[in-house]
């Protein structure tokens, strides 16, 4: 591969990179906070490449000799990049979902129970996340929770039995690591709704636990009274 | 995906002036794929195959921002930093000059696919291979933000913060003497790097930046790839058999650091959320993670040449092994 094949190459991958975390795309595989640090590579790479270009440009000019084969071995590997250049740009993969919730364990464990779960904000419903409702269902006994009405939002995946439970990703770095939270949903669920259709889940707790059997991991239950679908929000991590 | 493309195979005789150069090769590689956009779209829309794209993306994005760190300061290293001042910086004694740059490591945050690059540079800049390798293995594993990540991860087990950099400090060093007394020079081939001598520095320093990005990135994209499908093909529950046994249990999640190539930063909640299994493997985990993984092979081969990584990323392997679960057995 020649240099300017490198160049364009550089180009286009620091222009897939840039226009991800321009736009909201880049929330669907790295956290929010790597944001400014995907810019300045996106820009880097495409400073590497402009100047890469221009000094092609101007040995050219200068010396008109024959660069071609002659030259020692450039990188073939580089190839490769139109690779991510590709699922950025022309395939753009949506965020996790279903699948990846089945294929792992629920991520509570001991190691994220807080010693105080102080008094949920005011407001009926009032909007709780999913690993704050599991953590304190579990680990709070449901102390904070009883009594309220709460609004919980996430995808749905089937449960072991192929009942709908209602599951969000939670990263730590990248998708690579995402693992899912799950709740169980007690009572009025509607049957038969599609993996990954995202609903905004109303209820109360419900007091019942269960087992995920992939890692153990306890699976709280939430007592639905209240059901809508809803587009899939911008951040769909947790 | 790109089966495509098959109009690159052939290269014309001879014509002077018509020869197809890769520029020309890139641009008939992009109009196809932009015309077959919609096909290749709807190839992806088993969901496996689509969490291996989700993965794999991912696992690039993420470290994209840590390869251009550490390419740019590889770039430095080779163009602005005389070699003079690594003979002043590091001890003169070989045996002493490896710790010294296994401490090196822990202030420079990062990532393991910046500090690849780095070390390379280093070694062509004249530093003795083996200072560079416990720079290499020690810089990812136990920096600031690392250590942090794991205190966040285990609130009520600090002692794996101790244990993670104690042990990757150990085994980084260690590494760094064996290398000294077995490794061979001629095992380490640096790719033929274009020669930065009478260019400007700019010049060379862009040139620097540009060989480097192509070639770690490409191996970067190989890596991606195979964790990506590690990530999709093996279902969490196999690992629940193995959890109960000691042994095995260490030797389960050692390969598993290996195989999901997950950055630094984040394998401390991974490691978290495999409460099945007791904390001694889960540091061998965090120990083996930052140091040997399929993205690490796959850019240590090219970085380095194939011949080292065949020595180094399973010897480096066993060693983590053996001071995780030593350190594990003491502390944990």
């Amino acid at each position: 591969m020649n240099r300017q094949a490198q160049a364009v190459i550089m180009l286009l991958f620091g222009g897939a990179i840039l226009r991800a975390s321009l736009g909201d795309t880049y929330l669907r595989y790295v956290k929010e906070g790597l944001r400014p640090f995907l810019i300045g590579a996106g820009v880097l790479l495409v400073a590497a490449a402009v100047m890469t270009l221009w000094y092609e440009l101007r040995s050219r000019r200068a010396e008109e000799h024959d660069d071609g084969h002659g030259h020692h071995h450039e990188p073939r590997v580089g190839w490769l990049l139109l690779l991510p250049v590709l699922g950025l740009l022309l395939v753009a993969p949506p965020a996790l979902g279903s699948y990846a919730a089945g294929q792992a364990g629920s991520v509570l464990t001991a190691q994220n129970a807080d010693s105080d779960y102080p008094p949920l904000p005011d407001g009926e419903p009032v909007d709780v996340g999913l690993l704050d409702y599991a953590s304190r269902a579990v680990f709070d006994a449901g102390r904070s929770l009883d009594g309220r009405t709460l609004r919980l939002t996430g995808f749905i995946t089937p449960g072991p039995g192929g009942e709908p439970t209602l599951a969000r990703m939670v990263l730590s770095c990248c998708a690579a690591d995402g693992r899912p939270i799950k709740v169980g949903l007690a009572g009025d669920v509607p049957a038969g709704v599609a993996p990954d259709t995202w609903v905004q889940v109303t209820g109360t707790w419900a007091g019942k636990v269960a087992k995920d059997p992939v890692n153990d991991a306890e699976v709280p239950y939430l007592q639905v009274t209240g059901w809508q679908e809803i587009t899939p929000p911008k951040q769909q991590y947790e | 995906m790109t089966a495509t493309a098959q109009p690159e195979a052939p290269a014309p005789p001879s014509p002077k002036k018509g020869r197809i150069g890769s520029v020309e090769v890139l641009a008939g590689l992009l109009v196809l794929l932009v015309v077959f956009r919609n096909p290749l779209a709807s190839l992806i829309s088993d969901p496996r195959l689509q969490t291996w794209t989700t993965v794999f993306v991912s696992v690039l994005v993420q470290a994209v921002p840590f390869l251009v760190f550490g390419v740019v300061l590889s770039a430095v290293i080779a163009v602005f930093v005389p070699r003079s001042f690594w003979a002043k910086a590091l001890p003169r004694h070989p045996a002493l000059a490896v710790p010294t740059a296994g401490l090196a490591g822990v202030v420079l945050p990062g990532c393991e696919c910046g500090s690849v690059p780095i070390a390379g540079s280093l070694i062509r800049r004249g530093v003795t291979p083996a200072a560079a390798l416990a720079f290499l293995l020690a810089a990812p594993a136990i920096n600031p933000i690392v250590l942090t990540a794991t205190a966040v991860a285990f609130p009520r087990n600090p002692e794996m913060v101790v244990g993670r950099g104690v042990a990757s400090l150990v085994v980084a060093v260690a590494m760094g003497w064996l290398w000294l007394r077995l490794g061979k020079a001629e095992w380490i081939k640096l790719p033929h790097r274009p020669d930065l001598d009478g260019m400007s520095r700019a010049q060379a320093f862009w040139a620097a930046v540009r060989h480097d990005t192509m070639h770690a990135g490409g191996f970067l994209v190989l890596g991606a790839a195979a964790a990506a499908t590690i990530n999709v093909l093996v279902p969490e529950r196999w690992l629940n058999a193995l959890a109960g046994n000691h042994l095995l249990s260490i030797l389960a999640l050692a390969a598993l650091a290996v195989l999901l190539s997950i950055c630094s930063e984040a394998d401390a909640f991974v490691a978290a959320s495999l409460s099945q299994f007791s904390l001694t493997s889960r540091l061998v985990f965090l120990v083996v993670g930052p140091m040997v993984d399929l993205k690490l092979i796959s850019m240590q081969a090219g970085v380095f040449g194939r011949r080292f990584a065949v020595r180094f990323a399973p010897a480096t392997f066993v060693a983590a092994i053996v001071v995780g679960a030593g350190f594990g057995a003491v502390l944990l």
